[in-house]
């Protein structure tokens, strides 16, 4: 018999297995060449240093809304909204980051915390009328994430420049890129992943450690049981909330004070949050497994750029993606084919 | 060769760290009635899980009319005959009863459901075996009972010879029971047979004709009903000597300590269920309260731990108000909870069994310091109540969702005693459990008196308020109708108050 626990692990590894088959016989289908087309991705990201970089830049908000998407989920809840969370983190941070004359001891953490304040926030206004008026978190968050969206634009546009479409770059006192790393690869290659990892801990530390991640798992399993054990439901769901929107906001900041250095306007959205259910459900809602799962999403979407080189298009990188999420979604097939299997061994 | 219909031998099942059943043996005529008893935990849901193809044997052979047959999900069973009725049902709620019972084979019409044909075929069943079922009702306007003849009609719509129920009756209130009793009966007469789980003797004894005992896993064996007793059946199964009526001194009673004036409570969908109700609980005594499921009881007690909101009265706890008090701040001024519901309430499944044995005290400094929690010191409490109240579990570690029914309202009696409160309210602590852990838990409640405490027993079990109160409340339509003295009184009085009757003895009203 399989135990759950090996369960999490199988059926994502699977998953991944199968999304890449599936892959390779879509290419051999369309007259492409799949080892060729692998070979690319793989060269894609470790044949430099610079796209090495990339990744780690890339995966580096994944983990960030991963954990995000992560925590809601494993306290009952679902942040669909980590998106507009991670727009409004961004914009913060690159706010403070033009705004304000620090030293970087001072500038740089500030920065980072207008960043998680801004996402909390944004989370925090599904999270309450949930609390209180029962409204569903996913109505008010996908709401949200359009005010997001749009306020976003606005405050470049108007407030924070003349008419621009982009914001200047945030001084170098906030900023997370290192000379010594942009030196070392030629590469934006930035120490968000230093956050981002921290946050991992964060998050198990709260989960699994804390007398809060005690209740806000409690009221997640079950309202009625934390209700008789004198918690407060709705202030739980609240708390929930607000941290996981503080993920997606630090999520942001990872771009406006990393990878781009600025905020620009959007026409739509980064998908960063979107991706992040994705990296979650992966990973198993585990902040580790987060790391994994968001590790080969880097991978994969970074790699994918070099596949035109053997005249693969890239989109088949979108589908492999699709199909893996596809799979560890119904996991549950694969357990069953898994145990028909363990049967059939036994006579 | 004997006429079995369903022959199970020798079948061994194990989840990860227990071997829930170990080379059992069960054989049932047919046309019999079959009980299985054993302890909590002795591995009885898993065996009829087995039997319904919810779980695959590790060994073993199961043979329906003689054929050896491999059941490897629920809908072979159905095919060869076989129903079962959870003690959990399964139906949906939203649906009506003919809805829920055609579901997954539904009598078509083209492509279209036949629903006329369904109910159809569902009132004649339903009259045919006096289950006065009425297909058209909604499953959440009818009640507990109802429910579980939908589940039986379920079984035989789809063509059952043999119905399995776990512990049927443990919902159920008497007068239900009676009822269910006269449906078995008339099932057997129709040629059906049925394996029927309970822990109350007294059912075995009344309907069974043979009775298999397991004990922690093992078959200790098959007897004639009619050739034993309930003292040997009791031993059969725990391996000692039972005592059904709990010996206890006289209550001492003193200081008051819970005190409700005028108490007025509403249900969710704003009728009164509480109305103006009186009462006082004083350190030293059990009282416990009698009544028909239905009458205010839940509501009553909601109110008092804060669960719900009161619409006029006042609690008062050891002289203090705690009528406006929230539910954390009543638990602290005193008051211990074994939830009737512990599913809903006293749980949450999908924590360890250590993790719920601090629900009511994990914030507290022995547990959580600095905001962060000491499992070490979590897990020693939870061990040491594990022991101290045998709560059969393979560890600490073992999600609350694996434990066995009994089990799981051990660990919450063991939590909520071991708070040491001092008003203990106790909702139907003992549903669901064996005779030993009854006897058991008896024993701690009486315990818990002779230590000063005041104990409010809830109870459907006029057995187990009769035994174990010291003064009983009778509760009629949200009111106390009646105080009497369980030595002065029996089931048949208890009976006609609980129907609301008035007391007619001089002087017995106190
Ligand atoms: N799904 C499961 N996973 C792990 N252990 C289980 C599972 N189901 C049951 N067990 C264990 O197997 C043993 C037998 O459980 P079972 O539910 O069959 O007992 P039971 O005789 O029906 O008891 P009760 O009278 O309390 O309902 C118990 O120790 C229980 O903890
Ligand atoms: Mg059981």
């Amino acid at each position: 018999m399989f135990s759950s626990t090996k369960f999490n692990f199988i059926i994502p590894i699977i998953s991944v297995v199968l999304g890449l088959a599936a892959g390779a016989i879509i290419m051999l289908i369309f007259g492409y060449n799949p080892i060729l087309g692998y070979q690319a991705l793989w060269n894609g990201v470790f044949d430099s240093g610079f796209f090495m970089s990339e990744t780690v830049n890339r995966i580096t908000p994944y983990i960030l809304t991963g954990l995000a998407i992560a925590f809601a989920f494993r306290t009952g809840l679902f942040n669909i909204g980590a998106e507009g969370q991670v727009l409004v983190g961004w914009i913060a941070s690159v706010w403070v980051g033009t705004a304000i004359d620090a030293p970087t001891v001072i500038h740089l953490p500030l920065a980072l915390l207008a960043a998680a304040a801004a996402g909390a926030f944004w989370a925090f206004i599904p999270g309450i009328l949930k609390a209180k008026l029962g409204v569903h978190e996913v109505i008010v968050s996908i709401m949200m994430n359009y005010v997001a969206l749009h306020l976003t634009n606005y405050l470049i546009r108007d407030v924070m420049t003349d008419n621009s479409e982009s914001t200047e770059q945030v001084k170098q006192t906030a900023s997370l890129t290192n000379d010594f790393l942009i030196g070392l690869t030629g590469s934006r290659l930035h120490l968000g992943f230093i956050v981002a990892l921290f946050m991992v801990l964060v998050m198990w530390v709260i989960l699994e450690r804390t007398k809060l991640g005690y209740e806000l798992k409690a009221v997640g399993y079950n309202q009625h049981a934390s209700n008789y054990a004198g918690m407060k439901v709705g202030r739980n769901i609240v708390i929930s909330m607000v941290i996981s929107g503080l993920f997606a906001g630090l999520a942001g900041a990872m771009q406006g004070l990393g990878s781009f250095g600025t905020a620009f306007t959007n026409t739509a959205f980064s998908n960063l949050g979107f991706d992040g259910i994705a990296v979650a459900l992966l990973g198993g809602n585990n902040p580790f497994g987060v790391i994994l799962s968001a590790s080969l999403f880097g991978f994969l979407k970074v790699g994918a750029l070099n596949m035109s080189t053997a005249g693969v298009p890239n989109e088949i990188i979108e589908i492999v993606i699709a199909l893996i999420i596809l799979f560890v979604a119904s996991g549950f097939i694969i357990r069953w084919a898994l145990l028909q299997l363990k049967k059939g061994e036994r006579k | 060769m004997e006429n079995y219909v369903i022959e199970m031998l020798n079948i061994r099942k194990e989840f990860p760290g227990i071997v829930a059943n170990d080379n059992i043996t069960l054989q049932v005529k047919k046309g019999e009635i079959h009980a299985l008893l054993g302890e909590n935990g002795a591995g009885k849901s898993t065996l009829m899980n087995v039997l319904f193809g919810l779980y695959q044997p590790e060994k073993g052979e199961i043979r329906v009319d003689g054929k050896q047959v491999e059941i490897n999900d629920p809908n072979v069973a159905n095919r060869l005959g076989i129903g079962m009725v959870h003690q959990h049902f399964m139906l949906i709620d939203t649906f009506t009863v003919a809805q829920n019972i055609v579901l997954g084979s539904e009598p078509k019409k083209g492509l279209k459901i036949d629903m006329k044909k369904a109910v159809r075929e569902v009132q004649e069943l339903s009259d045919r075996y006096g289950l006065q079922v009425d297909a058209t009702a909604k499953i959440s306007d009818i009640s507990v009972g109802m429910q579980q003849r939908v589940e039986i009609l379920k079984t035989l719509y789809r063509g059952a010879n043999v119905v399995i129920l776990d512990e049927p009756t443990a919902v159920l209130t008497p007068q239900e029971i009676k009822e269910l009793i006269v449906i078995l009966r008339t099932l057997v007469k129709e040629g059906k047979s049925i394996i029927l789980i309970t822990h109350k003797l007294k059912e075995i004894m009344e309907v069974c004709d043979r009775c298999t005992v397991i004990r922690k896993g093992q078959g200790i064996g098959t007897v004639e009903v009619s050739e034993t007793n309930p003292n040997d059946l009791a031993s059969l199964m725990v391996g000692r000597e039972i005592h059904f009526s709990t010996d206890k001194k006289a209550a001492e009673p003193k200081e008051t300590i819970l005190s409700i004036e005028g108490l007025t409570v509403q249900d969710s969908r704003h009728v009164d269920m509480v109305k103006s109700l009186d009462l006082d609980i004083r350190a030293g005594e059990i009282v416990g309260i009698a009544g028909v499921d239905g009458n205010g009881q839940t509501e009553l007690i909601e109110a008092i731990t804060g669960l719900r909101k009161k619409s006029a009265g006042k609690v008062t706890l050891k002289n203090q108000d705690i009528t406006n008090m929230p539910v954390r701040a009543i638990t602290e001024s005193g008051v211990g909870h074994i939830p009737q519901d512990r599913h809903k309430l006293g749980l949450v499944l999908d924590f360890s069994v250590g993790e719920n044995i601090v629900l009511q005290t994990y914030y507290k400094k022995t547990y959580a310091k600095g905001g962060i929690l000491s499992f070490k010191r979590i897990f020693d409490k939870a061990k040491a109540l594990i022991k101290e109240y045998d709560v059969r579990t393979p560890s600490h570690l073992t999600k609350a969702r694996a434990l066995s029914g009994g089990n799981q309202q051990k660990a919450i009696i063991g939590r909520e005693i071991d708070r040491n409160p001092d008003l203990l309210i106790a909702a139907q602590p003992t549903r669901g459990l064996d005779v030993g852990a009854i006897e058991f838990i008896h024993k701690r409640l009486i315990e818990q008196r002779d230590q000063g405490k005041a104990v409010l027993l809830v109870s459907f079990e006029l057995d187990e308020i009769l035994n174990v109160s010291d003064r009983i409340a009778v509760m009629f339509d949200g009111k106390i109708i009646a105080t009497v003295d369980p030595k002065e009184t029996n089931e048949q009085e208890l009976g006609l108050l609980m129907a609301g009757s008035k007391l007619e003895k001089e002087g017995a009203h106190n």
